[in-house]
């Protein structure tokens, strides 16, 4: 069978869901073959086999920390040359995208982003995209070299299926490239214990209608009492009240929860493209014209501050 | 010691419109009216930031861009904001060009123009694939620095702030680099109208694919790297169910969140 190339995202060695989600889809178009870079790269291993990789091709050099996407992509480049495989698959992040954008000019290929599905097709692997905000679905196909192919998160369930999981060191030459951009400076994110956006089952967001930083506090409690991720609006953002790092929408994060649940949020375009793809809808707003409301399963037209406080507690009080 | 900027910029159909394909499955440019991307703006401003902080007056910025003759819109905008001149790449096998393909038209132009910097948008508000600025980097061979909430040159050197999933990095590069900035890096300026009328006088240069040396086989929609295959319209919702807050909404929305099962 076909070997499938996953480009395996993890921090210091714990591997992050969308990986695994990248193992259920490549083990429907060839046997998996993981490659994880720097710090923790082999304590990834036993995780990857227990989702089908059945080879684990580790490295780990100063250069992957050291340097900007470069010297991970001389590192793709060297697995992809030992294996030869059908698709190389990698996360949709940021740096994601833009290791799967060097590594296609590099090797010549075809460049697919933000698959939310993926099937086995005679022609190669047939990529499902979501375009126009959402207004779209397509499905599309690399027609030149070895399809490279980023997925977003939640495009597939988590299944186990063991597999040998064998770890080879993988040997990587850096170019002269590899060192052009030096990281001077890193400061961690603060967890704040909540899951990571973008991988969230259920999101809470608040929008312009949760008026001031403070008040984000009781769009954190509901998301609390729902083991939620929060979000924000571009608009909340750009007033201050809340990180660039949570804000929904076309220049920030896209999600697709299975539950989204929007404050105070009107429902601009800018917004809709980064939400529209969630299973259920839930908004509240005070304003019934909101064009949010057009795109919810259940819409509350009343004052967040009633409203979201009512119901956190109301969640409290069932789950006892 | 001059300072050659090119600032790559896209003409995009305007989201708050109904934006649908053609029969061969690309932008029906018909159907919408375009503009320059607004993620293009910032760079835009970025641009005209690091020229006037450049000592010397010879810093200079152009703006680039690949497209049909509209295109030229995206282009008045980025001049009208200040940027010193423009490039305009057209040609009739253009398109239906891809990610893969237009990052070679660019690389080329780029190349032709002359730059010490190359700066661009995060992504397209369009295709919002947000690979470009790599591409570019690996294709002409120079570092990239991108996704900047945070830009400054000094000297020979660009320096940036990036703030990503798991930490915020600092990041230094030496010229000629690329650079893409978010909409974090800074609002972008309005033009004025002296700045209007003043567009309409800048050189815009025309380049098609002879001049650029590129094969027409190796770009457009016959040549590009990826074929779409189907485009469906995504089914509009069925219409939800809306309250009126009476005092228990919130009860109201714990009961339905029940019933879908979320708690």
């Amino acid at each position: 069978m076909a070997e499938v190339l996953v480009y395996v995202d993890h921090v210091d060695g714990a591997v992050r869901k969308p990986t695994l989600e990248l193992l259920t889809l490549a083990r429907r178009l060839g046997d998996p073959v993981a490659v994880a870079l720097g710090a923790g790269a082999a304590d990834t291993a036993a995780k990857l086999a227990e989702h089908g990789a059945v080879k684990v091709l580790t490295a780990d050099a100063p250069e992957f920390a050291d340097y900007l996407v470069v010297p991970k992509v001389d590192a793709l480049q060297a697995a992809y040359e030992s294996v030869s495989p059908a698709a190389v698959l990698v996360p949709s992040s940021a740096e994601g995208k833009e290791i799967a954008a060097r590594l296609a000019v590099r090797i010549g290929s075809g460049l697919i982003t933000d698959a939310i599905d993926l099937q086995a097709g005679d022609g190669g692997p047939v990529a499902t995209q979501s375009v126009f905000a959402a207004a779209y679905t397509t499905n599309s196909r690399v027609t030149k070299g070895t399809p490279v192919i980023t997925v977003k998160p939640n495009a597939a369930p988590v299944e186990p299926a063991a597999a040998a999981g064998t770890v080879e060191t993988l040997s990587v030459t850096f170019g002269e490239a590899a060192t052009g951009t030096k990281v001077v400076g890193r400061t961690p994110r603060e967890s704040t214990g909540r899951p990571e956006l973008t991988e969230a089952a259920i999101v809470v967001s608040g929008g312009r209608g949760v008026n001031g930083a403070e008040n984000f506090a009781i769009i954190e409690a509901l998301a609390d009492s729902l083991g939620a991720a929060v979000g924000a609006s571009r608009a909340a953002v750009d007033a201050g009240w809340y990180p660039h790092s949570n804000q929904v929408g076309q220049t920030g994060k896209s999600v697709s929860p299975q539950l989204y649940i929007a404050s105070g949020i009107s429902g601009a375009i800018q917004h809709r493209a980064g939400m529209q793809t969630s299973k259920t809808i839930v908004a509240i707003n005070k304003d019934a014209e909101a064009p949010i409301f057009d795109l919810v399963d259940y819409g509350v037209v009343g004052d967040l501050f009633q409203v979201v406080p009512q119901l956190t507690e109301a969640i409290k009080a069932r789950k006892g | 010691m001059s300072l050659r900027i090119v600032v790559c910029v896209k003409y995009v159909p305007d989201a708050t419109g109904d934006r649908h394909f053609a029969d061969d499955l690309t932008l029906d440019r018909d159907d919408v009216d375009g503009l320059l991307s607004e993620l293009d703006e910032y760079a835009v401003e970025q641009a005209l930031q690091i020229a006037g902080d450049h000592t010397g007056d010879d810093a200079e910025v152009t703006v680039l861009t690949v497209g049909p003759e509209d295109a030229k819109d995206a282009l008045r905008k980025a001049l009208s904001m200040g940027a010193d001149k423009a490039v305009h790449v057209e040609d009739d096998d253009l398109h239906g060009t891809d990610a893969l393909g237009t990052s070679l038209v660019l690389a080329k132009a780029i190349e032709k123009t002359g730059y010490d910097l190359v700066i661009c948008g995060m992504a397209s508000t369009d295709g919002t694939m947000g690979v470009l600025p790599a591409m570019l980097s690996e294709r002409l061979g120079v570092p990239q620095v991108t996704l900047l909430s945070e830009v400054s040159v000094d000297g020979g050197t660009v320096k940036g702030r990036r703030d990503g999933d798991a930490a915020t990095v600092r990041l230094e590069a030496s010229l000629p680099a690329v650079v893409s900035v978010t909409d974090q890096s800074g609002e972008a300026r309005y033009p004025s109208f002296k700045g209007i009328m003043a567009a309409k006088k800048k050189p815009v240069e025309s380049l098609d694919l002879e001049d650029l040396d590129i094969e027409a086989g190796d770009v457009g929609l016959e040549g590009a790297w990826t074929a779409v295959d189907s485009a469906t319209e995504r089914p509009a919702r069925t219409a939800g169910t809306i309250v009126n807050d009476e005092g228990k909404g919130g009860d109201e929305l714990a009961e339905f969140l029940v019933s879908q099962k979320f708690i």
